[in-house]
């Protein structure tokens, strides 16, 4: 086995009075995936950061090839083959994507720039990635998935001797982490060290080499990958045996709540219907990109529309935010940090945003406020050290929280539900796993988007599955299973090659 | 009202960075007076104060309106221009009426009126451009800007538009009368201060511009008629033009190329000073009160000292400007 070529050991972290790690070995040796998994606040992020560079550790070192080393900056460890891809990304949104790739390191000739050689390079990078991204496109055009891999090429522009990727697959459809694995496991074999963290155990299992554990900053296990199961991880994460993920599906009852009839949204959405029933939790699958959340945002009104839109039978009029709310329908965001809470604000204006008009007629009743949110986080158990903190210092997890919170505060009939799970730990996951299914036994009608196979599998009593703008198709029961999810994304007449997962 | 509703509405988070961000500018303003007091043993006297608080009311009328633009993340340039081309129509349509109704009562009623209209549809042109044609705040208002400073020039034809000596006489009591020795544009800024506040901290129409500034996004997924309000800001503004010429018209009687010169910078510069964020989504009405005193008394001092020269004023104005968002930009960091 190759020699660790980063190494923490023993590092504390504290962040004013607050200790976020406590004693913290971890080695990264050449040619490994690296696992670091933990829940929301175990301090993956800070010990990502210690390692590129960003803080410095409050106890502790940090070896190189064996010898202490301390970074003044991330620069420091940049220039030594150390880079770290964010989970939000670092690129200038309105310059090319060859001026990324080779930004603050650019090509010249003489006193000029080099764009001819910038773009070539580029172009032979992304072509390694299998990227179809047009060098000389802007960024702020080009998808999701593709800016990952734009950083990634940015990464492989230089040398690179450890590459720490924060959750990559978070944003990422079921194909395009496929493609992102194979590139991870080139790169290993080409000698690279890797750091990988995410909240998906399937995808350690799948690509990493050895894994780490962390709970409440100290590390509770380390392991090769072959000696642990997925089982064995989610508990040590947690601290106690997670029984069932999923709670036992609620049965739809024949009232119909919501139906949708030959929806569109030029250019995004073509004749989309759906029907859904009291009780019932209705999956929406299919790619990034595939017109999930449009479809959502053109029911409840985020979007212009035409075709049908009908309520407990009554049509819902287009483009009405406010009507559907107050008709029963709502939309929980996919896009928690800019489309669902206001980051800067504390968690109490946050609750009651959507419904101030039932907090005092003229002047808002604080008081009122103040005691919605002491239900709310009684009712969805969100934690929140201090009642007046901006919620962007919350984790993701009890963020989510409490954007179902404020969603729910309208108590709705039907409840449309994009990335229930993104970005949170697995202990969050279940109590939103379980509170979906409560919502539905309580007679609300649920629709789910996911980009998580095994959530909508494990949730969804009826999947609809869309492709390119389009419901391509309807399953029910036990049809609910990957490969056809899979098929049906891809566009049907795509051989089961691709669902093999 | 200032302190107790600071501390406790603080939603900037918990802190003692943050509340020296909230005391600074009240901090600023005691250092002030204390300045004044040692420089001069007029400058507390009731002269002084009626004074300088009587000449604040214009921009401060205007900055808490400005508050609510800069809370929903806008700007508004064209205040200053505003309030010369509605002054010199409000004195245009006395004169013209005097001349069939004489000096009487109902001309001044009618060209209160009319202030409060023109204002209010300067402020909803700016605002429809804003939100339903979306051109960017900046520009629109610094279009409009232009388009009514030409046409105050053009409607004095360079020159001054000047009330009718009687009429003058009769107008007169608003800007120089008053109750209880408090004269009538101190009340007036005292209660528009007061309601400002009221409506920015505690009602639904408040928290949703500090919403929008925020992050307009989250504020159009929580069912926040987003256009509408921003919209309104700018109306509010307009009106708030519109008053703040009522209570000016009657202290000079005339209206040139030259009135409300650089009063939208003046306004913006005492909501910023006052604590509201530039680029939106935290705001105080309070704070801006705090801001056009600061400005106004800045003023005072060098004029009733010969230790500074008063044709510095700008310059420390402006070093206050400065200072006050280096402030700010502190207390951001610290977040």
């Amino acid at each position: 086995m190759a020699d660790p070529i980063l190494a923490l050991r023993g590092v504390d972290k504290a962040f004013g009075p607050v200790q976020v790690l406590h004693g913290v070995d971890f080695e990264l040796r050449p040619g490994e995936i690296h696992a670091l998994i933990g829940e929301n606040g175990a301090g993956k992020s800070t010990t990502m950061k210690i390692i590129a560079g960003f803080y410095d550790a409050t106890a502790g070192e940090t070896l190189w090839q064996g010898k202490p080393i301390s970074f003044q900056s991330s620069d420091e460890a940049e220039a030594l083959g150390i880079v770290m891809i964010h989970q939000e990304f670092n690129l200038a949104e309105h310059l090319g994507v060859d001026q990324n790739v080779f930004l603050g390191r650019e090509l010249t000739r003489g006193w000029r720039l080099d764009h001819k050689a910038m773009r070539a390079r580029t172009s032979e990078l992304l072509e390694r990635l299998e990227c179809a991204v047009d060098p000389s496109a802007q960024v702020s055009q080009i998808s999701v998935p593709s800016k990952q891999m734009v950083e990634i090429a940015k990464a492989l522009s230089r040398d690179l001797r450890v590459l720490i990727m924060d959750e990559p697959t978070a944003v990422l459809t079921e194909r395009d982490c496929e493609i992102l694995f194979r590139q991870i496991e080139r790169l290993r074999d080409e000698g690279v060290a890797i750091l990988y963290t995410s909240h998906k155990l399937s995808e350690v299992k799948r690509v990493c080499d050895r894994v780490t554990v962390l709970r409440d900053g100290a590390m509770v296990r380390s392991e090769m990958v072959t000696d642990i199961s997925e089982d064995e991880m989610a508990a040590a994460m947690v601290g106690r045996e997670l029984s069932d993920l999923y709670p036992a599906k609620a049965v739809p009852q024949e009232e119909v709540m919501l139906e949708v009839e030959g929806l569109s949204v030029p250019g995004l959405i073509e004749d989309a219907s759906l029907t859904l029933r009291r009780g019932e939790v209705l999956g929406i699958g299919g790619l990034v990109g595939s017109g999930r959340t449009e479809l959502a945002e053109a029911i409840a009104g985020l979007r212009p529309r035409t075709g049908q839109v009908r309520l407990t039978g009554e049509a819902l009029p287009a483009g009405e935010v406010r009507t559907a709310m107050e008709r029963g329908l709502v939309y929980l965001t996919e896009d928690r940090k800019n489309a669902g809470l206001l980051l800067d604000k504390g968690a109490r204006e946050n609750l009651t945003l959507a419904l101030l008009d039932r907090f005092g007629k003229v002047l808002i009743d604080r008081k009122a406020e103040e005691a919605a949110l002491d239900r709310a986080i009684e009712a969805f158990a969100i934690r929140i050290p201090e009642r007046d903190m901006p919620v962007g210092n919350l984790s993701g997890g009890n963020q989510q929280k409490l954007l179902l919170a404020k969603t729910l505060l309208s108590e709705p009939q039907v409840i449309l539900i994009d990335e229930p799970t993104r970005g949170i730990d697995i202990g969050t996951k279940q109590q939103i796993y379980g509170l979906i299914s409560r919502l539905a036994a309580e007679g609300h009608a649920i629709i789910v988007i996911s980009s998580e196979m095994p959530e909508l599998i494990g949730i969804v009593s009826r999947a609809l599955v869309m492709h390119a703008g389009r419901v391509v198709g309807a399953l029910e029961g036990d049809d609910v299973n990957e490969g056809a999810i899979v098929r049906l994304a891809m566009g049907l007449g795509e051989s089961s090659r691709e669902a093999v997962a | 009202m200032t302190m107790a509703t600071a501390s406790k509405t603080n939603s900037q988070g918990a802190g003692r960075k943050i509340n020296l961000q909230v005391i600074g500018p009240v901090v600023a303003l005691i250092a002030l007076i204390l300045i004044g007091m040692a420089l001069n043993s007029n400058f507390l006297s009731y002269a002084n104060i009626t004074n300088v608080l009587a000449r604040s009311a214009f921009i401060g009328i205007i900055a808490v309106g400005m508050t609510f633009v800069i809370t929903a993340g806008g700007l508004d340039l064209s205040v200053g221009s505003m309030a010369a081309f509605v002054a010199g129509l409000m004195i245009l349509t006395m004169n013209t009426l005097t001349e069939s109704m004489g000096v009487t009562l109902p001309v001044i009623l009618l060209g209160v009126a009319l202030a409060l209209a023109a204002g209010l549809i300067a402020g909803i042109i700016n605002g429809v451009l804003i939100t339903r044609v979306g051109i960017e705040a900046f520009i629109v208002t610094l279009g409009t800007m232009g388009i009514y400073r030409s046409l105050i020039t053009w409607l004095a034809d360079g020159g001054t538009l000047s009330l009718g000596f009687e009429m003058r006489e009769l107008y007169r009591p608003v800007y120089y009368g008053g109750v209880a020795g408090i004269s009538w544009p101190i009340i007036a800024f005292a209660v528009i201060a007061i309601v400002g506040e009221i409506v920015m901290r505690h009602t639904a129409f408040g928290r949703h511009c500090a919403a929008i500034g925020s992050n307009e996004r989250v504020a159009r997924y929580s069912s926040i008629a987003v256009l509408r309000v921003r919209l309104a800001t700018y109306a509010l503004l307009g009106l708030l033009v519109g008053f703040a010429v009522v209570m000016y018209v009657p202290r000079l009687g005339s209206a040139s190329a030259s009135t409300g010169l650089l009063w939208e910078l003046e306004a913006i510069a005492a909501v910023i000073i006052g604590g509201t964020l530039l680029k939106g989504g935290f705001g105080r009405v309070w704070g801006t009160v705090v801001g056009v005193l600061i400005l106004s008394l800045i003023g005072n001092i060098l004029n009733l000292t010969d230790f500074v020269s008063p044709y510095l004023n700008g310059a420390i104005q402006g070093a206050v400007i400065i200072l006050a968002v280096v402030m700010q930009r502190k207390g951001a960091n610290d977040r």
